[in-house]
C-alpha cells in the first residue's frame, strides 16, 4: 500500500518533469525560429561571415543566461552543470562537429527548428544525427579510453584560469560581451 | 585617368573575387531581433536550470532516439554498448525537449508566415542547382553523422556547449564552440567560395 503510493508519487513527479520538458522545448523551438536560425542561409551565412545573426543570438543568450544562472547559483537556487575539460575530446570533437555543421548547414537544435518551419531537408540530418549517435555508441568503449582521456583537466571555469574572483570576472566578461555585440551591430549588415 | 581605373579596379576587386558566391544577405533575415531572441533564450536557461535542473541541450536527444531504435532491432547489442550503459536510452527530458522544439518552431513559422515547405533551401540551390536533391540527401546525412559523432566526443553541441556550457563559463565549452566555428567556417568557405 505504502510502496504503491510512493511509486504513484514518483510517477506523477516524473510526468510533471517531462511536462516541463515539453513546455520549455516549445519555447526554445519558437525562439529559434523567430531568431531566424532555422534558416539554412542564416546558418551557412554565419560560417561564411556574411550574416552574424547566429553569433548575436548566442552571445545575447550567454550574457543574460550567465548573469541569471550565476545569481541563482549564489542564492543556492540552482546547481551548475559543469562538464570536464578534456582538451583532446573538446578540440577533436568540436572540429568534427564543425565539418558536419558546414556540410548540412543546421546544428542539432536548429535542425529541429528547420524541420518545424518546413525545411524537409532537415529530415536527412535527423537520420544522420541518429546514425552518428549510434556510431559513437559503437566506438564509445574505445574512445573513452583514448581520445577522451587526453588532456583531462577536470572541471575548470574561465575565472579559474585567470585567477580572478568569480563575481568580478562575470561583471567584466558581461561588459566585454556587450561591447562585442555593439561592435558587431556597428560593423555588420546583419 | 589611370588613377581612376586603378580606383575602380580596387573598389571592384571584392565583387570580382566573390562573383558567383551566393550571399546570405540576399535572403530574408530573422523575424525578431537576434538580441531579443538571444536574451529570451538566456531567460529560458534560468528556468530550465531552476525548475528542471537541466541545461538546454539538443544533441543527446538524437542519441536517445537512436538508442531506442537500436533496442527495437538489436536489444542485447545496444545495451552492451558502453555509451548506452552509461546513458540508458529512454523517452527522457532531452528527447521531449527537442521533439517539442519542432512543434514550437512550426508555431513560430505559422504565426509569422514563414512556413517554407521546401526540400532544397534557396541558398543551396544557388550553389548546387535545383536538381541537387540526391546531393542534399547525401551531404545532409553525412553532416548529421559528423555532428553527432563530434558532439558526443566533445560532450555537447552548439546548444549544450555553445549556449549552456559557455554561459556557465565552462572552459571545455569555450574550447569546443571555438573549434566548432573554426572547423565549420573552414569547410563552409571551401564549399561555397571555391
Amino acid at each position: 500500500m505504502n510502496t504503491d503510493a510512493a511509486s504513484q508519487q514518483a510517477e506523477a513527479s516524473r510526468a510533471k518533469k517531462l511536462t516541463y520538458a515539453v513546455v520549455f522545448g516549445l519555447i526554445f523551438g519558437f525562439l529559434l525560429q523567430k531568431g531566424g536560425v532555422g534558416k539554412f542561409h542564416i546558418l551557412i551565412g554565419q560560417l561564411l561571415f556574411q550574416d552574424w545573426t547566429v553569433i548575436k543570438v548566442m552571445v545575447s543568450a550567454i550574457v543574460v543566461g550567465m548573469l541569471g544562472v550565476f545569481a541563482l547559483n549564489a542564492m543556492g537556487k540552482v546547481k551548475l552543470h559543469i562538464k570536464n575539460t578534456r582538451l583532446g575530446a573538446n578540440i577533436i570533437g568540436g572540429l568534427i562537429f564543425g565539418f558536419g555543421f558546414a556540410l548540412i548547414g543546421y546544428c542539432p537544435g536548429t535542425t529541429a527548428a528547420a524541420l518545424g518551419q518546413g525545411n524537409w531537408d532537415a529530415l536527412f540530418g535527423i537520420v544522420g544525427l541518429m546514425a552518428g549517435s549510434y556510431l559513437y555508441a559503437e566506438l564509445s568503449g574505445w574512445l573513452k579510453n583514448t581520445v577522451e582521456t587526453w588532456g583531462d583537466k577536470g572541471k575548470v571555469l574561465l575565472p579559474d584560469l585567470v585567477h580572478i574572483r568569480r563575481g568580478t570576472f562575470i561583471a567584466g566578461f558581461a561588459a566585454f560581451l556587450v561591447l562585442a555585440l555593439i561592435v558587431l551591430e556597428r560593423f555588420t549588415f546583419r | 585617368m589611370p588613377k581612376l581605373i586603378l580606383i575602380a579596379l580596387i573598389a571592384g576587386l571584392p565583387n570580382l573575387l566573390s562573383a558567383g558566391v551566393p550571399d546570405a544577405r540576399d535572403y530574408s533575415g530573422p523575424a525578431w531581433s537576434p538580441y531579443l531572441v538571444g536574451a529570451l533564450i538566456g531567460v529560458l536557461a534560468w528556468f530550465t536550470f531552476a525548475i528542471s535542473d537541466k541545461p538546454i541541450g539538443a544533441s543527446s536527444a538524437y542519441a536517445s532516439a537512436a538508442g531506442l531504435l537500436g533496442k527495437l532491432f538489436a536489444r542485447k547489442h545496444t545495451e552492451s554498448l558502453n555509451y548506452y550503459k552509461d546513458n540508458p536510452p529512454k523517452l527522457d527530458w532531452e528527447l521531449l525537449f527537442v521533439g517539442s522544439a519542432i512543434l514550437g518552431a512550426f508555431i513560430a513559422a505559422l504565426t509569422g508566415g514563414e512556413i517554407t515547405n521546401r526540400t532544397l533551401p534557396p541558398f543551396w540551390e544557388e550553389r548546387f542547382g535545383t536538381g541537387s536533391v540526391a546531393l542534399r540527401v547525401g551531404i545532409g546525412f553525412l553532416g548529421g553523422v559528423l555532428m553527432a559523432l563530434g558532439a558526443r566526443i566533445a560532450g555537447g553541441c552548439t546548444s549544450g556547449h555553445g549556449i549552456s556550457g559557455t554561459l556557465q563559463l565552462n572552459v571545455a565549452s569555450w574550447i569546443a564552440v571555438i573549434c566548432i566555428f573554426a572547423g565549420g567556417a573552414l569547410l563552409a568557405n571551401l564549399i561555397y567560395r571555391l
